[in-house]
């Protein structure tokens, strides 16, 4: 159906501005609705439609063909040798060569390259070319400037925000990185959350090599020293389990939980044994227990860390164990800030917690002995680091009083005089004894987020440091902070005995001041008691002078 | 007129010099014409010498193309233990391969 409107106008009104006027409606067409068409109609419902604001794209993908890579073996004989020669037959051989050696041009050959070649022979037995001038000599970092650099950054893989708690190094030095995610704090874990760790090789930051799924959060994780295919864990749930990377990523064996521990293993060691089978994991619960992976059945041992003399258990949040302060001894940081010194073959059963060092006004997050000087060790709590000596109550050395909290530290194990700590507003601190006593030789941002645990490889060229957003930072560390310097060891003993007598003095003084306060005490009574005799006797005088006088 | 014994002379004065572990002599193809080493041994220096160097020698070449006389002359390889001196003629059909192990550290 076609409408349309016919006018006409005359010629010369054409370009003329119109003039627009109202008029009555005037009816072109009449379009009647169409039954039939009606009865065709259907309503659609629901109506789905889709709109789209932003420019649409698509994804395209493309695989080219897999390379096929094929092995081949080639089986080397002696060659070069003429066809008709049979090399296997020294008769061929023989006369083969002869036929050579009889050649004169071979004669003039060898004799011409045996003459410079005997000059060549001399020169080298009369100077050494390749003779090393400066060899032995150590070099002097002394002027360089520390340095750390950040060389990978690993993240959660499951993309859930919970903190690298625990971070271990292999023990045979590769790059080899064991990561423990967990959240710690009390019931904050979300259903459906994740709960593997992850072993990562740092050359390759984008995947895991390894993941390991327990039955709950990880909140320590240790290479066995022997076998470096072990990785003890320690769980949330107070379990100790282990795995074996050959064997994939479930736990092999976890300990029952009716004997296990009531609270998350907040940290663990391998024990010096000949077997190497053999852990201890401590607990906020109060408990040390002792497990053989042979048998996880139930602890070997048991202690409960009581306080000498007192009754209130303290929980232990960090452990330290080296072998070569005694494979025996081990000591505890503790919630309560203290740090006890045990040993687990004490003569009597009591002993076995032994000393007590207090300090720290929070947990203790960080304690190791110093790997050169077994005696002295380091702790670290509240905004604190301090060193101590095992002798002596009172720690040596304290550092200042930081603006945030320290979270966690190590020291170098290459060099004695170096440490490291981290710090809840995410700068790890440097601390060179040999350079400077009271600050960091270099505070390094290393996160936005509070660092949470800390790791040094063994030969302390790389560093691992993990935070609170499961990042975990990998740091190289310049030659100044690894390379042991001239009279390092010696600078350092002489600044911890100093700081040991100094202190030493202050308890011999303090000492003697309490003695002298005692006895001026003791004698103030005294003088009061002269008095009191005094005026007796002056009273008897009195008595006896009026008795007789009268 | 060579004589054979020219060639045992030389290998006398070179062996009668300090640290020298081997000498061997090797043709073209690299087979071991003489040596002082025993079998296995020889036939591995011959192997791999001869090899590394037909390399070297392309090398110079390669580097030299506008001269078109210069010619390798020495090769020397020192390792931590020993030092290889290969000296190769390449008169043309005659070419032989003079190799010593030294061990320049020895006292």
């Amino acid at each position: 159906m076609e409408i349309y409107r016919q006018y006409a106008k005359q010629r010369r009104d054409f370009g003329r501005h119109p003039h627009f006027t109202d008029e009555g409606a005037e009816m072109l067409a009449d379009i009647r609705p169409n039954e039939e068409h009606a009865k065709d109609h259907i309503h659609r419902n629901p109506v789905t439609t889709v709109t789209q604001v932003v420019q649409e794209m698509s994804e395209h993908e493309v695989n080219t063909n897999p390379v096929v890579f094929t092995s081949k073996v080639m089986h080397h004989v002696e060659g070069g040798w003429p066809k008709e020669v049979d090399y296997t037959e020294a008769e061929h051989v023989i006369r083969y060569r002869k036929k050579v050696e009889k050649d004169e041009e071979y004669i003039k050959a060898v004799a011409a390259l045996g003459t410079s070649m005997e000059e060549l022979v001399k020169a080298n037995n009369a100077i050494d070319i390749y003779e090393e001038y400066f060899s032995g000599r150590n070099l002097d970092y002394s002027t360089e400037k520390p340095e750390a650099r950040t060389i990978a950054g690993l993240t959660d893989p499951s993309n859930s925000k919970r903190g690298a708690q625990y971070v271990c190094w292999h023990p045979d030095g590769s790059s080899r990185l064991a990561v423990a995610h967990s959240i710690l704090e009390f019931q904050k874990l979300q259903e459906g959350t994740s709960l593997s760790s992850y072993i990562w090789d740092v050359n390759n930051t984008t995947a895991p090599e390894l993941e390991l799924r327990p039955q709950s959060q990880l909140s320590s994780l240790n290479f066995n020293m022997k076998d470096g295919s072990l990785i003890g864990a320690g769980q949330y749930n107070g379990q100790f389990s282990f795995f074996d990377m050959r064997k994939g990523s479930s736990p092999v064996e976890a300990t029952p939980i009716e004997h296990s521990h009531r609270d998350p293993i907040y940290d663990f060691a391998w024990l010096q044994s000949k077997t190497g089978t053999e852990a201890m994991t401590a607990s906020t619960d109060g408990e040390v227990l002792w497990w053989d992976i042979r048998k996880l059945g139930e602890p070997t041992e048991t202690l409960t860390l009581k306080e000498r003399g007192g009754e209130t258990v303290l929980g232990a949040v960090c452990m330290e164990y080296n072998p070569a302060a005694g494979p025996t001894k081990f000591m505890v940081g503790t919630e309560s800030g203290s740090i006890i010194s045990c040993n687990r073959k004490a003569k009597n059963p009591q002993d076995r917690v032994g000393a007590a060092y207090p300090g720290h006004h929070g947990p203790v997050y960080g304690l190791v002995r110093n790997p050169f000087y077994p005696k002295y060790f380091l702790s670290i709590g509240d905004w604190t680091a301090r060193i101590w000596n095992e002798d002596l109550r009172t720690p040596i050395i304290i550092s200042k009083y930081h603006s945030s909290y320290l979270t966690g530290g190590r020291w170098s194990p290459t060099r004695p005089a170096v440490f490291f700590s981290i710090r809840a507003d995410g700068l790890l601190d440097i601390w060179d004894f040999f350079l400077k006593q009271n600050d960091p030789v270099l505070s390094l941002p290393v996160s936005d987020n509070p660092l949470t645990s800390f790791r040094i490889q063994e030969n302390g060229r790389m560093a691992a440091v993990g935070a609170r957003d499961g990042s975990t930072a990998i740091l190289q560390l310049a030659d100044s902070l690894v390379e042991m310097q001239p009279n390092e060891k010696q600078s350092l003993t002489s600044i911890l005995e100093r700081e040991t007598s100094r202190e030493k003095n202050l308890e011999k003084a303090l000492k003697e001041a309490k003695i002298r306060a005692r006895k001026e005490a003791s004698k103030g009574s005294e003088d009061t008691k002269k008095d009191a005799n005094e005026q007796e006797i002056k009273q008897l005088e009195d008595d006896f002078f009026k008795l007789t006088s009268s | 007129m060579g004589d054979i014994t020219l060639v045992e002379e030389t290998f006398k004065r070179i062996s009668s010099h300090k640290g020298i572990l081997g000498i061997v002599v090797i043709n073209a193809d690299g087979i071991p014409i003489r040596t002082t080493l025993e079998n296995n041994l020889t036939v591995q220096y011959a192997a791999l010498a001869s090899r590394l160097t037909a390399k070297a020698r392309s090398a110079v070449k390669q580097l030299n193309k506008g001269d078109r006389e210069d010619e390798l002359a020495t090769l020397r390889i020192r390792s931590k233990k020993h030092e290889i001196i290969i000296n190769p003629a390449f008169e043309k059909g005659h070419e032989y391969q003079l190799i010593v192990v030294q061990n320049p550290s020895s006292e």
